[in-house]
């Protein structure tokens, strides 16, 4: 499975994802400038944390208008698996892909540590190596992570099952605890915790290795049926 | 050549932590009848003439200057020198 990284001026998980992918999952992955992309050719497409233009307007706000967002929308219309992490989220959200938008942290702490995150859905191509209600640790890093939709999106998102990890101590004031949500085809997962920095025993947990373990599930069981 | 003065603010019911360390301090310094404090964006925008100017400013704001989801914007239209 080929999966791409999109890099914007700014990132700065990228070689993380990079390393989630090929050192962790084992696949194959491209680091890919925004400017240069051609995403057709990948299975996936993976939005890495960072700062992407500084985070000069609002979070993702200017990645959300380069030209490589055209390719995303196309492939997310396609039904292609793309995850948007932490800035990547922030982009998804600002691109509108994803429904709602981000707040800054409700004590305006940047905030770095591990946080227990409950899998409210497993039946996702993202979470289909959890178990529905599992506990998981993924370390988070932000600044703007306090997610916030009105009341009539939040009940969408909850009758269309789209709410996919809560935050067990909610710790930026998002609303429902909200750590991740998709959008209602399931293809596109934004969430604010980090899984490709757990990925290897040695940082703590492994706890996010699945999450790109269920991607890759997803899409052999789509290939085997075709063939 | 015209100046676009536009104000971006968050909208009724949406939290301003900002705004609220800000009224915190507010109050420290003894302004104590500060009832509430938020905190918008203002820029100016030079646009040359043409003839649907408001039309432009409006998509600018719903596509990138602010965000529906979370903010209002206004503005007001000037002639520049």
């Amino acid at each position: 499975m080929k999966f791409a990284v999109v890099v914007f001026p700014g990132s700065n998980c990228d070689r993380d994802m990079f390393y989630a992918i090929t050192e962790g999952l084992g696949e194959q992955a491209d680091l890919v400038w925004y400017q240069e992309a051609d995403l057709s050719d990948y299975d996936a497409i993976l939005l890495p944390g960072g700062f992407s233009y500084g985070d000069y307007l609002r979070s993702g706000a200017i990645a959300s208008t380069s030209g490589v967002i055209d390719q995303i929308r196309e492939a997310a219309e396609a039904g292609k698996p793309i995850l948007g992490v932490c800035n990547g989220f922030q982009v998804l959200l600002e691109m509108g892909l994803l429904p709602g938008a981000m707040l800054p942290n409700k004590h305006l702490k940047f905030m770095c540590h591990y946080e227990t995150l409950t899998v409210e859905n497993s039946d996702t191509m993202f979470t289909n190596h959890y178990s529905d209600q599992e506990e998981i640790d993924i370390p988070i890093a932000h600044g703007d992570g306090n997610y916030y939709c009105d009341e009539a999106t939040f009940k969408k998102l909850k009758a269309n099952n789209q709410i996919t990890f809560t935050y067990k101590n909610n710790p930026n004031g998002s609303v429902a605890d909200i750590a991740g949500i998709t959008n209602e085809q399931g293809n596109v997962l934004g969430m604010m915790p980090h899984p490709e920095r757990a990925v290897d025993s040695l940082v703590g947990t492994k706890d996010g290795l699945r999450l790109f373990q269920s991607i890759l599930t997803h899409w052999r069981d789509k290939h085997a049926i075709k063939a | 050549m015209r100046k676009v003065k536009i104000y971006i603010t968050l909208k009724e019911g949406v939290l301003d932590p900002q705004g609220k360390a800000v009224q915190n301090s507010l109050h420290s310094l003894e302004y104590n009848n500060v009832a509430d404090v938020r905190i918008g964006k203002y820029m100016e925008v030079m646009l040359e003439d043409s003839d649907n100017i408001e039309q432009q400013v409006d998509k600018m704001c719903d596509q990138l200057l602010a965000n529906p989801v979370i903010e209002d914007y206004s503005y007001t239209i000037e002639e520049a020198v």
